[in-house]
């Protein structure tokens, strides 16, 4: 076991645990942040997607070892106002119908963040290969992609 | 074999009918009128899903919880001799249960008692991912070391993997209706064709999940993902010998069902309750994705073959139509799987002369179950490319040859049910076909293949395959689908849906139904709401937990709006008049919360009373099989790359029927992900089998739709509402599944020229199909081409009745199969989706 120091949605973090345990446990087990889902474990569904220093990762594949020293971002930061209103992202999502179970929500809008953080905006086919890596099975993506529209086009 | 008899002449198109004048097409964003208020409600529990708070199963903490986990066979079918455990391991601190531990019967109660919970030693395995035995420790690595100490001793038996050759018979229907002989004899073309469909998993993103937890009164508590509360009640039960207080069923947030968490639920939350109840402890049992797809149900792989007489004209007059559906190792809910394939089976199509006869036998693989469609999809399939068949085989369109055979008010469907309203089958395929452009997109497809055609350099394909390898294509389908339960189902089940004003002045929906993404918590408050005339915000629903609310029925065959919806509505209109009454009139919103002071709380619990003038006789299978029929129409535009057999589906048009719109974003959303799950149906989701096993059995070789794979979809709802219903809704999540499959496949068959008879349409069967290459491998394991005669031959065999293959069976087992006139056990409110 080792310590390791990150920051999970601007606070500082320590975790004592095994160097290859996945960033995906840290997060839900000894942080409790559970908001991060696990679909598949092997990087197929992308339900577990987090931002590792801006990019989206799958953190069922990141070793907690990685992500010393990086900025750790997870849905439970998505939020304005401190956490108490939903942030422009989130609201687009609610307003167009992009999330239904929402098992895949947490992942899809890490991936949608990402996108929107390097600039990305309202084409359709530039939305479709941001979420690629995201699977859903309840949208046919329709909205997540109208979604994210709305959310490039206004707020972000 | 198929025999054609080529049309000597051609028809004029006739002009569509308009069958039902009161339906009314909504278009995308605008509100069903007279039903929501205002703008549509957001989702309920949207908020918490988009900021993490949602407590899914495994996302629940519970204090000193251990894990429990499934030791399967590795075998088809094989005589579970002994288990060992090894001697030099430290069994202390892990919890073992067998067969022997189960305190009530060792059965997964469902509709026939056929399914063990764990094969006790001694007994018979029959698929390779069957539960054996469980374990449970308090980490997961005690856990991991103890599954690696464990050795099975088994002896292989001759397993069954071919649904036509297996003896044991699931259940069997025939529908009859006029004279076969004298419709034959009436064609002037019979076109025979056989089809052949594999597995699909549901494929949910959130696994299965249940945590069991011991209660101080010897009860236990389940926490899960799950569709039905009460099915898994109602095994818990049986198996854990709890009365119904001391079986406790709540629903976590469920991250998607599709009818992959109506039946398989049942068995998981024994297993963790029987740990649970070894340990004293919560048992955490969470499958990952490779166990999900490994042990749980699939879609039931079917072969169908038709034999259809037809008169120049396109009339058909003549449908003879086998099914066979392979139910796999147990029955579970296949007989009603069954029965609503056979319903289905002749599509949305008027024709006097009608047989339908199906049958659905055992074999050595996981058991297949519900899931979206429940049966129709396969057969409607079938029954789609038949006509596409004929169209081509008349000079058709295969936009004409469906208006003129489609239902329309007044016509009688085999079961000899006469549509008496709401039927729409007309309105959405015009409107399907005119956003489409159908017609026009069509001629420009074929005047290319024609181009195209005869040209080609790949050997033995007519194909193009230079500069101009990417041919295009669309394709059309149109089916009904019946909405509700199956026959008399719903009069069997018996819901109760209850609305009561607390003595808090709260106002508080009472169901089992659960919400597993489609929206049950967002119309349910907006159906009460506006029942109530008060703020879709002041109607509150309780927590879908066997102690709080009462059995509602499963939350299956896009029941919940159409059914339990309306019994909302008439809970609320009754609770309003019983409030406005006592206070002299005056209106419900404005003095409810002082009747709540003044008269304490009140309760409405509104019971199913059967629909006016629905008869459906089990035993005959004859009458009203459901209230109404939902209507679906869709067209696809796929691009097919010839050189590849890469098939990409650009756009699809749907349009939909389902009675009255509550919510048209959810509504949207249901037509969309039902298209996209009926896409990867029929173009790239396959299971692979070897010996039973499955080969594919993680996601990295299981693939469904990504954003990429997923065409824009344009959704239409069109409303013929369902006249017996409070608010005329007829359930929307199933349509969409019956007709993406035909609609690509006829699309593809535009493009190349091919017919694909098998689903899914990769890219391997494409170029088979085009004749580029040689045939492949029918799915699932299915026998091949030319297997009409094997059909033929399994359909008339003779029906032994199914036996109990455990040796400590009943010694006289009830009768497994269909509806017969002293079988009462089948279809007793055990169904769909």
């Amino acid at each position: 076991m080792s310590a390791f120091h990150f920051s999970v949605n601007g606070d500082p973090v320590e975790v004592d645990a095994p160097g290859m345990r996945r960033l995906l446990d840290v997060l839900r087990e000894d942080l409790g942040l559970t908001g991060t889902k696990e679909g598949c474990g092997e990087g197929e569904c992308g339900a577990c997607t987090v931002l590792v220093d801006g990019a989206a990762v799958d953190s069922c594949l990141v070793p907690v070892c990685q992500v010393e020293g990086s900025e750790v971002r997870t849905v439970e930061g998505l939020a304005s106002a401190g956490g108490a209103a939903l942030g422009p992202l989130q609201q687009a999502f609610l307003e167009a119908g992009g999330a239904q179970c929402g098992i895949c929500t947490p992942g899809m809008l890490m991936a949608a963040r990402a996108y929107l953080d390097d600039g990305g905006g309202t084409d359709e086919d530039a939305i479709r290969e941001a979420i690629a890596g995201n699977l859903c099975r309840c949208t046919g993506y329709t909205k997540i992609i109208e979604a994210i529209a709305i959310a490039a086009g206004g707020d972000r | 074999m198929t025999i054609r008899t080529p049309p000597s002449r051609t028809t004029t198109p006739v002009a569509p009918r308009r069958s039902a004048p009161d339906a009314l097409v909504v278009r995308r964003g605008e509100i069903a009128p007279g039903r929501a208020r205002g703008a549509a409600p957001l989702r309920r529990e949207g908020p918490s899903k988009l900021t993490g708070e949602a407590k899914y199963a495994d996302d629940l903490v519970f204090p000193g919880a251990w894990f429990g986990t499934t030791i399967r066979s590795t075998d088809a079918r094989a005589r579970f001799v002994a288990i060992d455990l090894d001697p030099a391991f430290d069994w202390s601190k892990v919890a073992v249960v067998t067969a022997a531990d189960i305190p009530g019967d060792n059965i997964v109660s469902l509709i026939s008692d056929d399914q063990p919970v764990l094969v006790p030693v001694g007994g018979e395995i029959q698929h390779h991912a069957e539960p054996l035995l469980l374990l449970a420790a308090a980490d997961r690595e005690t856990l991991r070391a103890a599954r690696r100490r464990v050795t099975v001793r088994t002896e292989k038996l001759a397993p069954e993997f071919d649904p036509l050759a297996s003896d044991h018979v699931f259940a069997h229907y025939e529908i009859a209706a006029g004279d076969l002989d004298k419709g034959f004899a009436e064609a002037d073309l019979v076109l025979e064709g056989t089809y052949r469909v594999g597995h699909q998993e549901q494929l949910y993103i959130e696994n299965n999940a249940m945590i069991a937890v011991p209660r101080e009164d010897g009860g236990l508590a389940v926490h899960g993902s799950l569709q039905c509360p009460y099915y898994i009640h109602k095994a818990l039960k049986r198996s854990l010998r709890l009365n119904d207080s001391q079986a406790q069923v709540v629903q976590a947030e469920t991250g998607g069902g599709f009818g992959g968490k109506e039946e398989y639920p049942s068995i998981i939350a024994i297993h963790a309750a029987l740990l649970a109840r070894k340990t004293g402890k919560p048992v955490r049992m969470i499958y990952d994705r490779h166990e999900d797809l490994s042990a749980t149900t699939k879609r039931h792989p079917a072969i169908v073959t038709h034999r259809t007489g037809v008169k120049l004209d396109g009339t058909l007059v003549a449908q003879d139509i086998d099914v066979v559906m392979d139910g796999g190792a147990y029955c579970t809910l296949t007989p009603v799987v069954l029965s609503r394939g056979a319903i289905h089976a002749g599509g949305p199509y008027r024709c006097p002369n009608v047989r339908i006869r199906a049958r659905a036998t055992r074999t050595n693989t996981p058991p297949n179950g519900a899931f979206r469609g429940f049966g129709a999809p396969q057969v409607e399939f079938a029954a789609e490319l038949q006509i596409d068949r004929l169209a081509e085989d008349l000079g058709l369109s295969p936009l004409e040859i469906r208006r003129r055979n489609l239902y329309q008010v007044g016509d009688t469907t085999p079961t000899g049910q006469v549509l008496r309203d709401s039927v729409a089958a007309s309105e959405v395929l015009e409107r399907a076909a005119e956003a489409a452009e159908f017609e026009g997109v069509r001629a420009r497809t074929t005047a290319s293949r024609v181009r195209r055609g005869g040209s080609g350099i790949v050997p033995t394909s007519s194909h193009t395959t230079g500069p101009d390898r990417i041919a295009s294509g669309i394709g059309i389908a149109l089916a009904w689908h019946g909405a509700g339960f199956t026959g008399s189902g719903e009069v069997k089940l018996a819901s109760v849906a209850s609305v009561e004003l607390g003595a808090d002045g709260r106002i508080r929906i009472l169901t089992g139904s659960t919400e597993m993404g489609q929206g049950t918590k967002t119309i349910f408050p907006q159906l009460v709401a506006e029942e109530l005339g008060v703020a879709y915000d002041d109607v509150e629903i309780a927590p879908q937990d066997t102690a709080i609310v009462p059995d509602s029925g499963p939350t299956v065959a896009s029941r919940t709006a159409m059914v339990v919806g309306g019994l909302l509505i008439k809970a609320a209109q009754r609770l309003r008049a019983q409030v406005e009454e006592r206070n002299n009139g005056q209106d419900f919103a404005a003095v409810y919360r002082d009747d709540a002071v003044t008269h304490g709380p009140t309760r409405i619990d509104q019971q199913f009373e059967p629909y006016p003038g629905v008869h459906f006789d089990d035993a005959t299978y004859h009458g009203d099989a459901y209230p109404a029929f939902g209507w679906a129409a869709c067209v696809a535009s796929v691009d097919v790359d010839l050189d590849s057999g890469e098939v990409t589906v650009r756009d699809v048009v749907a349009a939909d029927d389902i009675g009255k719109v509550i919510h048209p974003t959810l509504a949207e959303g249901q037509v969309e992900g039902g298209t996209l799950q009926a896409i990867g149906y029929a173009t790239i989701e396959e299971i692979k089998l070897r010996d039973g096993r499955y080969l594919n059995d993680r996601l990295a070789t299981y693939i469904i739709p990504t954003s990429l794979d997923a065409p824009r979809i344009t959704s239409i709802l069109v409303e013929a509402p369902l006249a017996s219903a409070p608010h005329g809704a007829k359930g929307v999540g199933e349509l969409p599944m019956d007709v993406g499959a035909p609609a690509v496949v006829a699309a593809i068959h535009d493009a190349t020229g091919a017919w694909v008879h098998d689903l899914p349409a990769t890219p391997e069967r494409i170029l088979a199909a085009m004749g580029a290459t040689p045939p492949t491998e029918p799915p699932a394991g299915l026998p091949g081409r030319d297997a009409a005669e094997d059909v033929e031959a399994a359909i008339e065999a003779p029906i032994d009745e199914g036996t109990d293959p455990r040796p400590d069976a009943p010694t006289d087992p009830l009768p497994l199969r269909g509806p017969g006139p002293d079988d009462s056990r089948v279809d007793d409110g055990w169904h769909e989706k």
